[in-house]
């Protein structure tokens, strides 16, 4: 994906969800986005599979290149061919993702029928044989219940098995473990962890949650403004950030080794108003690190290591002084 | 593992099934069902038996010219009781049983066939309209509008007394259209405000996700999550779309004889209200116990598929 930007015309400004964003994601691999709330994490992810609401929102330019092939460019019809098929996506709440007026089996049915043109009989062992997959017991007589009758963890499954059931080449988890609770939250990761290794898909994991970020994902990209602050792969991130916004990040995650009882950190501030920014760096307001050049001119995207990039005029400094 | 223990038989218990659970204890609901089940049975099993048990039809005019009056009900023509005219005849000695019975048989035809000629055009055109938003919603919206700032009785009035007068059957028709036609509004602009409310919860973003149609997702996702409030609103047009049928009727609008409906009966009794009140009564009695049964039908069902205004 190349310099990605959707925008939103909002009355008589332009909201700029995502302003050039640029990652990859290579076979099989996962790699993580995070982000705090409105950084453009899920926007980015709905522009991929050309999901925004449509007005206000358009995607004002770049390239999303899927197996060769521009899906920005692609028509109406065949992009919605491939929704599902070839990537497929898991929603943040579960509790509202299904439809409830429908029986689960017939919604799971619903993906197999319209892309593997699979009949209703096929459709509905198929249905089962996912449920069983993702560890919802007695799957067989549960496909008929509603909704309702499921709880969020099981639901949670269920949109998986959904999103899994054609066995797509990317997988786009939009914080699927950020309405669950914290037993269910692993078991949710464990099981698309495993299911990914089986059927070999890649994955866009999105989350706030950096715990979740290091235990799953290959690589990381950080997410600031609607613009990519940092990438790098998770261990290089987690043990050498070269950003003082990750640092930041990473230094706000309670440590439950310490017992010193000191206060946690927290960046100072909110996020920007992405609708009227400056010509500086988005995060000088609230960063430690800021000097009067960060006000004025745009931050460079500096090269770390090959696999290493940076949004910042300190970019080095703040990289060698985390090693 | 998730170990839940599962209860040896899961039945999907659906919405629907609670709502009839909720409805069930509303007993107006229940009486109203009843009755309106007893008129619908009545009214389609009632005029063979009649002809079967006394010979009597609607249409029946008595050959002995001496018959050709005003019975009151339960009278025989020397004035003792008798079973034979249970409401009496009208001024063509004609069974007023006999002539309700079928005047129901065409008024709830009338309520139901233009309700659900409303419902297919105000189901599509609203989640149409709702779903798609933005510039088609807004020009389909204001169509809407338009119609409503018509008077729909001028509409059909105008409609019936151009095209109507034919054949009595023809009217018939022409009636069912006329009114589906202008009770579709309302319908339209609640399915639109429901499915709008719809559109963005997160299933449907995951329906289109995995690559359903747009007519599908409306058709499979939007339009049975509207149910619930269409048919409350429904249940609710029929009693007042009969009504319309019956003003038209007894404006001699509506029903043609030979044919009747409970407005033209009522109509012809009036006529005569003075002398021979049965005639009047018997049609109009039996329509406001119908309407009203309808009615409670409906607030029934709207507390049962929305407990929650309920409790407000």
């Amino acid at each position: 994906m190349k310099n990605l930007r959707t925008y939103f015309d909002e009355d008589a400004r332009v909201v700029k969800a995502v302003d050039g964003v640029s990652f990859d994601v290579h076979r099989g691999e996962t790699l993580g986005i995070v982000g705090e709330s409105g950084s453009g994490k899920s926007v980015t992810n709905l522009s991929i599979m050309r999901l925004i609401p449509s007005p206000p929102g358009r995607i004002a330019g770049g390239e999303v290149i899927f197996d060769g092939r521009n899906l920005l460019a692609l028509a109406a019809e065949e992009m919605r061919r491939l929704r599902g098929r070839r990537i497929a996506m898991v929603f943040q709440d579960p509790m509202t993702s299904l439809n409830p007026f429908m029986r689960v089996s017939r919604q799971l049915m619903e993906v197999t029928r319209l892309h593997l043109g699979h009949s209703k009989a096929e459709a509905y062992e198929h249905a089962v044989g996912m449920l069983e997959m993702v560890g919802i017991p007695d799957a067989r007589k549960r496909a008929d219940g509603y909704p309702h009758e499921f709880s969020g963890g099981m639901r949670q499954r269920v949109m998986i098995a959904m999103a899994l059931s054609c066995k797509p080449e990317l997988l786009i988890a939009d914080e699927p473990t950020t309405a669950l609770d914290v037993t269910i939250q692993a078991q949710i990761l464990e099981l698309i962890k495993k299911l990914k290794q089986e059927t070999g898909t890649s994955e866009i994991l999105i989350t706030h949650d950096l715990g979740v970020v290091a235990g799953t994902t290959n690589r990381v990209v950080v997410m600031y403004a609607g613009k990519v602050f940092e990438s790098a792969t998770t261990t290089e991130l987690f043990a050498h950030p070269g950003n003082p916004y990750t640092k930041g990040l990473l230094q706000s995650v309670p440590d439950p080794t310490s017992d010193e009882q000191k206060e946690l950190y927290q960046i100072p501030g909110l996020p920007p108003d992405v609708a009227n920014l400056g010509p500086g760096c988005p995060f000088a307001p609230r960063c430690y690190r800021a000097e009067p050049i960060c006000k004025e001119q745009f931050p460079p995207f500096v090269e770390l290591t090959p696999a290493h990039h940076s949004l910042c005029h300190f970019a080095d400094e703040v990289y060698k002084g985390a090693s | 593992m998730l170990t839940t223990p599962i209860e040896e038989d899961v039945v999907g218990t659906s919405l629907w099934k609670d709502a009839w659970r909720r409805l069930r204890k509303n007993r107006l609901a229940i009486i109203g069902m009843v009755i309106v089940t007893i008129v619908i049975v009545a009214s389609i099993v009632g005029p063979p038996i009649i002809r079967l048990l006394t010979g009597y039809t609607y249409d029946s005019i008595p050959n002995d010219s001496a018959l050709i009056k005003s019975f009151p009900p339960f009278t025989a023509p020397d004035g003792t009781f008798s079973w034979a005219h249970p409401m009496g005849t009208d001024i063509a000695g004609r069974d007023i049983l006999a002539r309700v019975l079928l005047g129901g048989r065409i008024s709830l035809m009338v309520g139901i066939i233009s309700t659900l000629v409303s419902l297919v055009i105000g189901i599509t055109f609203g989640a149409t309209a709702g779903y798609l938003g933005g510039k088609v919603d807004e020009v389909m919206m204001r169509i809407v509008d338009v119609l409503y700032a018509i008077p729909y009785m001028m509409v059909v009035i105008v409609l019936l007394a151009f095209f109507g007068g034919q054949s009595p059957l023809g009217q018939l028709f022409l009636l069912f259209a006329a009114l589906g036609a202008v009770s579709w509004l309302t319908m339209a602009r609640i399915v639109r405000g429901q499915v709008i409310s719809l559109k963005n919860q997160e299933f449907i973003l995951a329906a289109r996700a995995t690559g359903v149609s747009t007519w599908k997702i409306i058709a499979r996702h939007l339009v049975p999550n509207t149910l619930g409030p269409v048919i409350v609103y429904a249940t609710l047009t029929i009693p007042s779309v009969m009504l319309l049928e019956a003003f038209l009727s007894f404006l001699g609008l509506g029903v043609q004889a030979p044919l009747a409906s409970w407005g033209s009966l009522a109509a012809d009794g009036i006529q005569n209200i003075a002398i021979f009140p049965w005639q009047l009564l018997c049609p109009g009695v039996t329509m406001a116990i119908t309407l009203f049964s309808l009615n409670f039908v409906g607030d029934g069902l709207r507390d049962a598929l929305d407990p929650q205004m309920r409790k407000s």
